[in-house]
């Protein structure tokens, strides 16, 4: 027989502790699918809920998400290095859009992040997304929340535009859009409405000049229409010498600041249940509950301390019944 | 045939000169490499070619980190302008003509090739010679690139714009379409990234020169191009490149003088055919490929530099080169080959293959040109370049392509080539590397520093001045005695760092047929496993020639597995994080310059020291019988060589090998 999994309840320990050195084992277990791997699951998720550690976890979960080629690695490189500065610890959960062609996938995001490979204070996890463009893969839920106990901040990185960012809105704190000036697509979907408004909007490639006051223009007039002016809109740089970062990194800071953190991470607990539930159970099983909205108009009516294994399984119990 | 009595006649008055005739040499320190030319030119050899090793042509000085285990290995250690002193000694530099294997760093060493002929009493106007200098193919092919793609065109266009008018006999750059065939190219792609690859070096060079200059700088332009085993359709190919380039000339960029728009080139045929297996056929491929490039008069090569036969086990010696030597002077000294005027003159088969080749070109060079030119297109090319090589392999494997000896025609007597203790390949000193970083920090103690400290300060503020020609400062930096490392980091400071596309993302996948089984077995192992196959494909060291990991990472994807790939030039520590982060289930490390009896260590340690000492790791790459097996007995699980061209087999023994160390039993 393989190797057993690992032992959830030491990995949350030992997150506990700010034991950074544990992240590798805590995704190896998290993505795990044999039945032993579960059991673990559940026993580290419930060890590293509010009710468990006295409290949300007080890591920054923030989702990076934006069309391909607007520059969000490069951009991460320098928020990488901006919050080492401040000596802050940071996870990277890249969610490469590479899809399971074969059921393999090619992770290349890692090569387009550069941190200094000696620093034990960064931790970069590639996977491959589900199925479609800016869906999440299965694992990434839980490991962002296991390693918001750990880490200062824990960045999600998705590839998407228009609908399909919603799943990382879904589980982050704050959620930034980033788009390249020029590309109207973002502002066509703003005032559609397809795009839900995000908590920050990014401007990359601020060194470009007069397109880039353009765009910011432009983004601030559809935020203000859609009754959306406390969206903070931010434009950067990360070509040397590099702009905007520290301004976007205290704009992301103040929207933690402002945030109701425990009712955003309630509702985060309640979609991550919903989300494993329905990969396990599929359209049947959000049928028995009523639909999808049903299901959630019903999860926000349960006790606000259950964690997400016991979410999940009452939710079983609810469509079983 | 009636034709033939009134037209000119079938012979030339006087047999036509032979090209120049080069060995692609240089291994260790300057010493070593200058005895080894001098004994070539005595062999009859007629201009020189030098290899740099990776540190040189990358801009590290040998006591870097990254130049561990790389020193001296596939080229000749060259720090500043006392190595270059030394390897040049004794050749008068007013009538030699030198080509350097050298592209990020090209400056730089002509700046040391200038200072060195200054020192010998040559004016630089007299210098003939070649410096590769194009980077543009180093990006999608050889990997030894060292600024973003910006400043590099910047730095090419300030050595053809300096040149031009000072050392007006120097070829300043050799576009090379010799690398992307390496790199799997077909003709067409080959002949359509080259030509532009050139249009965007004279676009840049453009708006740095007089417009009255651009006719000889066009003049200058050559091409480094590459020879297959398809001897006649390669032929071809150049003819149609001689067409493309004079229109180009004409049309593009207004060259009127019909000397200035020819179509100039020098050659290196193919080493990616080049086979381990009954690797004396390979004189066979070297020889028929030769023809390729010298049959028709009108697209004959200016110079030609033939690989060894047994470049795919290790590195040549002298007699290895020697023997490739003799086949130019057999070709040139021996046969007709000189005396008849274009013998395809006529030939309707020709022309109708180059009018082919000249359409689809054209064709793939104006994707190229709606991509917004070479430059922004380069993410496009590779990823067309990994297809290819990619279709190429899966036509070996399937048997629809043949290579005698490899893949059909198998058995075999033992070589008695290959039976000498050595194993017929040349190992470099291990000392070397050792002396070189004590003679490097003794020239260091010995310079004049305030000068060189001087130098560099000014080599920085042309750097940021961004209409300023850097050749003179960078020369003047060669002259007070600064290093190859020095002067690249330099510029590193002001330009930035850059790391290539890998190609492998947008690789299309292979057809499904194909890796059927092995993908059952992937999702077997990956079930017992809980979660996904998951393998590093990691390049240590500074070798940049990729293909081969890019394949790798690309079948592994398509056989099932999750792939992490991070592209080139990485530190053992650098590896082993990432092996460690990502969980990993078995790394992979590809490595062709030689350097892997320092560099897999290196690695191993690394993973240890990172708490994946358990991973375990295979390795492929050039690397001569003994070696493989003293990597086995220090920790490796497996080594590949060419001879293993079956990537199916080769999957299939990884994900054994996961399996094995997993506990996870055989399927029934």
């Amino acid at each position: 027989m393989s190797r057993p999994s690992p032992d959830g309840r030491e990995l949350a320990a030992r997150l506990k502790e700010h034991d950074l050195s544990v992240a590798p084992a805590v995704l190896n277990l998290l993505e795990g699918r044999r039945g032993d791997a579960r059991e673990e699951t559940s026993a580290l998720l419930e060890a590293v809920a509010p009710s468990s550690i006295g409290g949300e976890a007080p890591g920054h979960v923030i989702g990076i998400t934006g069309p391909p080629g607007v520059g969000k690695s490069s951009l991460l490189s320098r928020l990488i290095e901006a919050w080492r500065a401040r000596d802050r610890s940071v996870a990277v959960l890249a969610v490469d859009p590479t899809s399971r062609r074969s059921g393999g996938a090619l992770l290349a995001d890692r090569a387009r992040i550069d941190v200094h490979p000696g620093d034990r204070n960064v931790f970069i996890r590639s996977t491959a997304a589900g199925d479609r463009l800016g869906g999440l893969a299965p694992a990434t839920r839980a490991a962002a929340s296991a390693l918001a106990v750990a880490f200062d901040v824990v960045v999600i990185e998705t590839v998407g535009v228009g609908q399909s960012e919603t799943e990382v809105a879904d589980v982050a704190d704050t959620v930034a859009v980033v788009v390249q000036p020029g590309s109207g697509d973002v502002l066509q979907f703003l005032k559609a409405g397809i795009m839900e408004v995000p908590d920050v909007l990014v401007v990359t490639k601020a060194d470009l000049g007069k397109i880039v006051t353009r765009a910011l223009a432009d983004l601030r007039a559809a935020v203000e229409a859609l009754g959306a002016s406390e969206v903070l809109v931010v434009a950067t740089s990360a070509i040397a010498p590099p702009k905007g970062i520290d301004e976007l990194i205290d704009s992301l800071d103040a929207h933690r600041a402002s945030l109701d953190l425990p009712a955003r991470r309630l509702r985060a607990r309640r979609l991550h249940a919903l989300a494993d539930f329905a990969s396990e159970h599929g359209e049947r099983g959000l049928r028995a509950l009523g639909g999808r909205r049903e299901a959630e108009r019903w999860l926000s009516q349960q006790d606000p301390g259950l964690d997400v294994a016991a979410l999940e399984r009452v939710l079983s119990d609810r469509a079983g019944a | 045939m009636s034709q033939m009595s009134d037209s000119a006649p079938p012979r030339l008055p006087e047999p036509d000169r032979p090209w120049l005739m080069r060995t692609y040499a240089g291994h260790s320190d300057a010493k070593r490499s200058n005895e080894l030319y001098r004994r070539n030119l005595a062999k009859g050899q007629t201009g020189l070619s030098v290899a740099f090793d990776l540190p040189t042509q990358t801009g590290y000085d040998p006591d870097h980190e990254l130049a561990r285990g790389e020193v001296g290995k596939v080229g000749v250690s060259i720090s500043h302008r006392g190595d270059m002193r030394t390897l040049l000694d004794g050749i008068p530099l007013d009538q030699m003509n030198t080509s350097m294997t050298i592209n990020a760093t090209a400056a730089w060493l002509l700046a040391l090739y200038i200072v060195t002929a200054d020192e010998q009493g040559v004016a630089e106007d007299k210098l003939q010679g070649t410096t590769q200098n194009d980077i543009l193919k180093e990006y999608l092919s050889r990997g030894t690139y060292a600024f973003p793609p910006g400043p590099s065109m910047r730095l090419i266009a300030d050595t053809i714009a300096y040149t031009v008018t000072h050392v007006p006999k120097w070829n300043p750059i050799n576009i090379c379409s010799y690398h992307l065939q390496e790199a799997g190219a077909t003709p067409v792609q080959e002949i359509a990234y080259a030509m532009s690859n050139a249009i965007a070096v004279l676009d840049a060079v453009r708006d740095r020169v007089p417009q009255d200059l651009m006719g000889d700088v066009f003049g200058r332009i050559s091409f480094f191009v590459n020879a297959g085993i398809r001897f006649i359709e390669e032929h071809a190919k150049l003819r149609a490149m001689r067409t493309l380039w004079e229109e180009i000339g004409r049309e593009r960029y207004g060259v009127e003088d019909e000397k200035q728009r020819r179509f100039r080139y020098g050659v290196q045929v193919n080493s990616l055919g080049l086979t381990e297996s009954q690797p004396e056929n390979n004189v066979y491929r070297i020889t028929l490929e030769a023809l390729a490039i010298t049959l028709g008069r009108d697209a004959r090569a200016r110079a030609i530099q033939l690989p060894a036969w047994n470049e795919a086990l290790g590195l040549p010696r002298p007699w290895d080169q020697q023997w490739s030597l003799r086949l130019q002077q057999i070709l040139a000294y021996e046969t007709d080959l000189l005396e008849y005027p274009d013998i395809f003159e006529g030939s309707k088969v020709m022309d109708q293959l180059v009018a082919e080749l000249v359409d689809d070109g054209r064709e793939e060079m104006n994707r190229v040109s709606e991509l917004g030119g070479a430059v922004d297109a380069v993410d496009y090319m590779k990823g067309a370049l990994v297809s290819a090589h990619r279709e190429r392999w899966r036509r070996i494997e399937s048997g629809e392509l043949t290579v005698v000896g490899m893949n059909r025609f198998t058995s075999t007597e033992p070589s008695p080539l290959t039976a000498d203790g050595d194993g017929g390949i040349l190992v470099v000193d291990p000392q070397v590397e050792a002396e070189q970083r004590a003679a490097v920090e003794r020239w260091r103690s010995e310079r004049d520093e305030g000068a060189v400290d001087a130098a560099l300060k000014e080599l920085a503020r042309v750097a940021r001045a961004d209409d300023e020609n850097l050749m003179p400062a960078t020369i003047a930096a060669a002259r007070a005695g600064a290093t190859t490392g020095e002067w690249a980091q330099t510029l590193r400071e002001v330009f930035g760092e850059y790391r290539a596309p890998t190609g492998v993302g947008e690789a299309a996948a292979i057809l499904s047929e194909d890796v059927a089984e092995l993908r059952e077995e992937v999702e077997r192992v990956s079930n017992a496993l809980g979660r996904r196959v998951k393998l590093l494909v990691g390049k240590p060291g500074l070798d940049g020639h990729s293909n081969g990991a890019e394949q790798i990472a690309v079948r592994a994807r398509d056989a099932g597995m999750d792939v992490v790939y991070e592209g080139i030039r990485l530190t053992p520590s650098q590896i082993a994080n990432s092996a460690a982060q990502e969980g990993v289930h078995v790394v992979g490390l590809s490595i062709l310059s030689g350097s892997h009896r320092e560099l897999i260590p290196a690695v191993l340690d690394a993973l240890r020291e990172a708490d994946v000492g358990d991973v375990p790791v295979v390795v492929g790459g050039i690397i001569p019988e003994a070696d493989a097996a003293w990597l086995r007995g220090v920790g490796v699980a497996a080594v590949y060589t060419p001879k293993d061209w079956d990537l199916n087999q080769m999957m299939r023994d990884i994900v054994g090998l996961v399996a094995e160390r997993h506990g996870i039993a055989a399927p029934a």
